[in-house]
């Protein structure tokens, strides 16, 4: 499956057929810093994606002089 | 996962509050939250016009979304800081969105205002650019709202910026900067306008998700002198206590706001002048801002 990462924009492959949050783990992305958006929609980390799906991990860190 | 409310199926998980919502439940607890961050606080009149400060990025194109929806008149205030395509494309992000919902939008630019922009005075101060980013940025807000008449300006800070700053002061313990932190700061001067911000009890994910599931077109790549900075580090820091010990982040600033605070806060209050230059408010004969515009004017 396909995944879409931001700052930079980049995308990586990762075996599918297993839930978000174990994408995560192989990603060593922390679940409370990204928004997991598939198609137009959030999903949680306990739902599963498969090989065809795409899903963008979008941060939400911002910082600098806030 | 199921919603909390109405167990359908979840989009949010908020480990923190033990919960998962849909979309019209989360949306119904983040304004909620601004609700109660306002009621709180005593942040705003419900007829009083507000000033949000708006940098094209979620958290404050949220505020302005969230405020509109409750019903407050507002004015937008968009700094252009002239960080390159950045602030090209986070002006047009805030010029779409007032637009679209028929609201007035005032833009200021750093390098009429103080002489050039943030990456020319980076180097100008050799300092951390968000340094003279921050100060240009409290100041304009500030005189913007004074020259239009406006008591209050809202941002759009969230509780993990404030749990940064807060970490970032206990550090150092600038005691005189934890004697100020709150989610609203008062007018202590005639031309002071006050501070509030009705976002610090969402966690910046729990802004994104608002900013996404209500369509709002934000800027989601970083400044990019964001890199490296304090803020960041801090913020990563943090996360890790949050993911080990969901609630660590809302714990240590509710817990500092509710208990801490009070026994920072000064016995004598620090005198406020106005600036001999520009007439602002200053703790000294000349204001920062007038000192970094001379510095700026020096090099340039």
């Amino acid at each position: 499956m396909k995944v879409i990462l931001r700052n930079p924009r980049r995308e990586v492959e990762v075996a599918g057929g297993r839930r978000v949050k174990d994408v995560l783990r192989e990603l060593d992305i922390l679940p409370e810093t990204v928004l997991v958006i598939r198609g137009d929609e959030l999903i949680t980390a306990d739902q599963v994606v498969r090989d065809a799906d795409t899903i963008e991990l979008r941060p939400v860190m911002s910082g600098g002089a806030r | 996962m199921k919603c909390r409310k109405c167990g359908g199926t979840a989009v949010l998980e908020l480990r923190r509050h033990n919960a998962a919502f849909c979309a019209p439940d989360f949306l119904d607890f983040f304004r909620n939250q601004v609700r109660e961050a306002i009621r709180k606080y005593r942040m705003l009149e419900k007829d009083e016009h507000v000033l949000v400060a708006v940098s094209g990025g979620k958290d404050s194109l949220a505020l302005w979304d969230v405020l509109l929806d409750e019903g407050y008149s507002t004015t937008g205030l968009y700094l252009d800081l002239g960080i390159f395509d950045y602030s090209i494309e986070s002006r047009a992000k805030c010029e779409t969105f007032a637009a679209a919902r028929g609201v007035p939008l005032i833009v200021r630019s750093v390098a009429e205002e103080v002489g050039a922009p943030v990456p020319v005075i980076k180097n100008v101060t050799r300092r951390p650019p968000c340094s003279g980013c921050g100060l240009s940025k409290r100041y304009l807000m500030n005189r913007v709202a004074l020259d239009h008449g406006i008591g209050v300006v809202a941002t759009g800070h969230n509780l993990d910026d404030e749990a940064a700053t807060l970490f970032g002061s206990i550090t150092h313990w600038q005691t005189d900067a934890l004697a100020r932190q709150l989610p609203a700061l008062p007018a202590s001067h005639a031309k002071l306008a006050r501070r509030v911000k009705p976002l610090y009890r969402l966690s910046e994910r729990e802004t994104a998700a608002y900013a996404f599931l209500r369509k709002i077109d934000y800027i989601v790549e970083e400044c990019p002198f964001a890199k490296g900075a304090t803020s960041i580090a801090h913020k990563e820091i943090l996360s890790r206590m949050e993911d080990a010990s969901p609630g660590a982040k809302h714990n240590f600033l509710f817990g500092f706001l509710e208990k801490g605070r009070a026994a920072f806060e000064r016995a004598e209050a620090v005198e406020l002048r106005e600036c001999v230059r520009c007439g602002q408010v200053t703790t000294g004969t000349v204001c920062a801002f007038c000192k970094l515009a001379d510095q700026v004017k020096r090099a340039t």
